[in-house]
């Protein structure tokens, strides 16, 4: 016997079709993954010491540049201990730095075993070339543009930062906060070249 | 009297003449926008270096310097959009309120109206199926017709109960 309309017999209704609720669950693992992703990268921020550093290339302020070009490349620099000094002109503590930076660019800069690359941090240029006026800064110096650089070290960076890459690339050192002296510089630096 | 003439024409002309001169200097000068148009681009741009917070309200030095740069680049007569694509090239697409439509930012403008599209769907489905349903049972009148639906109802979905374990 029928019953509104209804066959006893009929079987029961399905939910969405198989197609569609494959699709469902690919949108969501993809989802899934996404957000893991994310917090992965959220969770593990920093470069590693030992880790190859990936190549970056550095567009130089006018007046700033490195054996008289604008630009200079990391891999460029293969053979040479790298030292990458992010700064930024609003940053209180990066003013208290900059004359120990200078004092080490001053004394590793004669025999070129030593480079570096100091990048400045979401700034305004005109306050950035008046910040190295002011504190009379001399080393090779530019802005890190579309801030592609700074995600490459630390994506939750605190000015100043700085990280000290060898002849091979490796990462070998790095430095949250400020340098206080030219000693402090020089004991992450000088066990990587030969004769200091 | 014709000197006289000539002394108040020459006064004149001399007027009319300094006039002309102060106003063109004056149209020559971009105005200093006003805080209301260089808010109305840094609401559309955020901090680089707060989290999410966006330029307007930024209350950093620094965000003061990057307000004061767009007043700045408005009186040179740039665009909003070539302020924009400047900060975009100096510190990153992030800076944008409203993401570039490239790579996996697409999920943000897919994501929202397919998710809405798929409730609207199960809503939809939802509704049909509870119209469907059988009407709420009249009351029993004790030994009529509607106890015997019943009854056949109950056992139907006892047996379906019992295939179902």
């Amino acid at each position: 016997m029928e019953q509104d309309g209804t066959n006893p017999t009929d079987k029961p209704r399905r939910g969405a079709p198989l197609w569609a609720q494959l699709l469902i669950w690919a949108g969501l693992l993809a989802l899934l993954v996404v957000l893991g992703l994310g917090l992965f990268r959220a969770q593990h921020p920093i470069l590693s010491v030992g880790s190859k550093v990936p190549d970056f290339a550095l567009k130089l302020f006018d007046g700033y540049p490195y054996q008289g070009a604008n630009q200079v490349s990391l891999a460029a620099l293969r053979g040479k201990v790298v030292v990458v000094n992010f700064w930024a002109s609003w940053c209180v503590t990066c003013a208290d730095e900059s004359p120990v930076m200078e004092s080490a660019w001053n004394y590793y800069q004669p025999d070129g075993q030593v480079v570096f690359l100091v990048v400045d941090y979401t700034d305004v240029d005109a306050k950035a070339l008046q910040f190295l006026t002011t504190y009379h800064l001399t080393y090779p110096n530019g802005p890190d543009l579309g801030t592609r650089i700074t995600p490459i070290f630390n994506r939750n960076i605190a000015m100043p930062e700085t990280y000290i890459v060898d002849q091979q690339g490796i990462l070998r050192a790095e430095q949250i906060g400020p340098f206080q002296s030219l000693a402090d510089i020089r004991s992450a630096i000088d066990p990587l070249i030969n004769g200091k | 009297m014709k000197l006289k003439n000539f002394v108040q024409l020459a006064f004149c002309s001399l007027i009319i003449t300094l006039s002309f001169l102060s106003a063109s200097a004056v149209s020559a000068q971009q105005p200093t926008p006003s805080d209301d148009e260089v808010n109305a681009i840094a609401r559309q741009l955020f901090c680089p270096i707060c989290q999410n917070t966006p330029l307007d309200v930024c209350p950093t030095q620094a965000c003061h310097d990057w307000r004061e740069l767009i007043r700045q680049m408005l009186a040179e007569g740039k665009t909003p959009d070539q302020i924009k694509q400047y900060f975009v090239d100096h510190y990153g697409a992030r800076v944008l309120s409203e993401p570039p439509q490239t790579g996996l930012n697409w999920l943000v403008y897919i994501v929202p109206p397919v998710a809405f599209l798929l409730g609207v769907f199960l809503l939809f489905r939802a509704f049909r199926a509870w119209k469907r349903k059988p009407n709420e049972p009249v009351p029993e009148v004790a030994g009529g017709p509607a106890s015997d639906e019943k009854d056949e109802y109950v056992s139907r979905l006892e047996e379906e109960l019992r295939k179902r374990k």
